[in-house]
């Protein structure tokens, strides 16, 4: 009984409360049983953890702190330092980031304050139909279409006009870093619009209503009352589509160029950590090498476990307003 | 006045440039779904023949062939990690919505959100130290397991919705009426969620079919037919990728058509999905 304070919640009658929590063994069995399979979960959760970190273990004695500091990836020296492919991830993530954030936020204004009914259900539909074409089909779209775009068209644009700046210098190639933060962007702006939106939802109508009544136009009430009600929500979108970018593989592997360097200019090819695991596992020789590329799992699985934990707390804060809901 | 009156133009022009600013917004993000489906779909049209269905692919540097191999073996794939992933997603939802105020319920409510935000790539890490390594093979059996790995928070988290969606007063007839309480879950809980969880699972599958990553170390790759579920075995999107990133004309081609049937198998699932759930709410 002790163990079962909430059960009022479940609205359990009142007759089941002498037997105990569990009125009958059936009962007692169904628990255990799904609760068997709750575990599962978690287990599962945990299991990846600690295998990685233990696929790891020579890796970290090997080089300790210094794997992330050094950027010597030399597989026939035994040499491992992640710095390049650390360096490709996090810039790539936040420049695509910096690229889908505004967009995403766009669509959620749109959808949720602008667009007519009836054409709500169809664009939301057209941007989750987007989050469901499979990763390596967006690097096929990449490799064809994208690139050869970026090299011709957007490259040479960018190099003429803001030229004078590091960023945007050197041969227009394509495949590089600035293609790779591109397909990431079209790739997380379903993620971050969708929460976006259900933050937006969140919001009292009272509040909207008021400041319309007052004669703020759609941007006023936007920017003076909606955004401060609704900003950690906000950010906690933007991260959990950072996560979704900084542990995307495929689309990027294909576009990045696959260099293990650090290049000022956006054009030059860059290397993510999730690409050189898809790139070099399975061809990995020797313990060391393959412990390198799982420390390189680990340090993912770690940074987006936490970005995730971070971007919930900041998502729930206002879904589970008081008042939260317009419905 | 004027100044008034510029003020207010200011201000009808600010929020003009805003409102335009969403619908751009909007189209841009719409636009590469549209490309993306008119190449997969002009592009993949001209690989497809009744070779790609029916054939082995040819050794490199032989142009025809097909990827009949990739075919079967993404649905063993797809639907070796369905068994292995669903019952138990299923099972840890009724948990979440029938026992799950507890502190146990947010740890595993929890655990299934952070497990669907890790990367896929690591998950292929894990089968493969944990299956891989101890089998010394790739197999399907490894590559059907990180699948069903990523399937099942979705599932589990899309069981649990579902069911709390069922009206309370369902269950209060069935207990008034003398049933225990896991009857009512399964008989009328859950069969009242049955085709809203079927919807999610639907889901759930599209997305694991176009998983490429986690299948690079665990199921490997295969040119021939693998026989048994211990044996490295081909599926579509790894073979699109190795053909994607090679020199061969022909691949491309190939490479492509892979695409189409991939993604006309993914949106199938998905717009049949959206039409079920659209004909249960006008209902």
């Amino acid at each position: 009984m002790a163990s079962q304070p909430k059960s009022q919640l479940t609205l359990r009658p009142k007759w089941l409360k002498p037997f105990g929590s569990e009125a009958n063994w059936g009962d007692a069995v169904f628990r255990g049983l799904t609760l068997a399979f709750a575990l599962v979960v978690v287990v599962t959760l945990c299991g990846i953890a600690l295998q990685m970190l233990k696929a790891s273990q020579l890796s970290l004695q090997a080089f300790g702190l210094g794997f992330i500091t050094s950027n010597d990836w030399d597989p026939i020296q035994d040499q491992f330092g992640a710095l390049p492919f650390i360096f490709g991830t996090v810039v790539s993530s936040l420049l695509a980031l910096a690229l889908a954030v505004p967009i995403s936020l766009g669509i959620a204004v749109f959808l949720t304050e602008m667009c007519p009914v009836w054409l709500k259900d169809p664009i939301a539909f057209l941007i989750e139909l987007l989050a469901a074409v499979p990763s390596v089909v967006y690097g096929l779209w990449g490799i064809f279409a994208l690139a050869p775009w970026m090299r011709e068209v957007v490259e040479p644009a960018l190099a003429t006009t803001l030229g004078f700046l590091p960023f945007f210098q050197g041969p227009s190639q394509g495949f590089g870093m600035l293609t790779g933060a591109v397909i990431l962007a079209i790739m997380i702006t379903p993620t971050i619009s969708a929460v976006c939106r259900e933050v937006l939802n969140a919001v009292p109508g009272a509040l909207r209503e008021g400041s319309y009544a007052l004669g703020a136009t759609r941007w006023e009430t936007l920017r003076t009352v909606i955004l401060p009600f609704v900003r950690s929500g906000l950010v906690g979108a933007s991260i959990l589509g950072l996560g979704r970018a900084l542990g995307e593989t495929m689309a990027i592997t294909m576009v990045i160029g696959n260099r293990p360097q650090i290049s000022s200019s956006l054009f030059a090819p860059a290397y993510t950590m999730a690409s050189v695991i898809a790139n070099e596992f399975t061809e990995a020789t020797g313990d060391l090498y393959l412990s390198a590329l799982a420390e390189i799992g680990f340090l993912l699985f770690v940074v987006t476990l936490v970005l995730n934990i971070i971007a919930r707390a900041l998502v729930w804060r206002v879904a589970r307003l008081p008042e939260g809901g317009r419905l | 006045m004027s100044l008034s009156g510029e003020h207010h133009a200011w201000r009808k022009l600010t929020n003009g440039a805003f409102s335009i600013a969403c619908v751009v917004a909007t189209i841009v993000a719409v636009v590469p779904l549209f490309g993306i489906l008119y190449y997969v779909a002009a592009r993949g049209i001209q690989g497809i023949n009744l070779d790609f269905f029916t054939q082995l692919p040819k050794p490199v540097g032989e142009t025809g062939g097909g990827m009949a191999n990739a075919i079967i073996g993404t649905l063993k794939l797809v639907g070796l990690a369905s068994l292995l992933g669903i019952p138990p997603g299923v099972m840890a939802g009724v948990y979440l919505a029938e026992f799950g105020q507890t502190r146990m319920g947010t740890v595993v409510r929890f655990s299934a959100d952070v497990l669907s935000g890790i990367p896929s790539i690591t998950v292929g890490i894990f089968v493969y130290t944990l299956v891989v390594l101890t089998m010394k093979s790739f197999s399907a059996l490894a590559g059907a397991l990180a699948l069903a790995v990523i399937m099942l928070p979705t599932v589990t988290r899309t069981t649990e919705e579902l069911l709390r969606l069922v009206p309370e007063s369902l269950r209060e007839a069935a207990l008034g009426l003398g049933v225990p309480k896991w009857r009512a879950t399964i008989s009328i809980m859950l069969r009242t969620a049955a085709p809203g969880i079927a919807v999610g699972i639907m889901l759930a599958v599209a997305r694991v079919a176009g998983e490429t990553a986690p299948l690079l170390f665990t199921a490997f790759s295969n040119r021939f037919w693998s026989d048994s579920w211990k044996e490295p075995t081909a599926s579509l999107p790894v073979q699109i990728y190795t053909y994607a990133v090679s020199p061969f004309e022909d691949w491309h081609r190939q490479a492509w058509a892979a695409a189409l049937v991939l993604v006309s198998l993914v949106l199938i699932l998905n717009v049949s999905a959206r039409l079920l759930v659209r004909n249960r709410v006008r209902k």
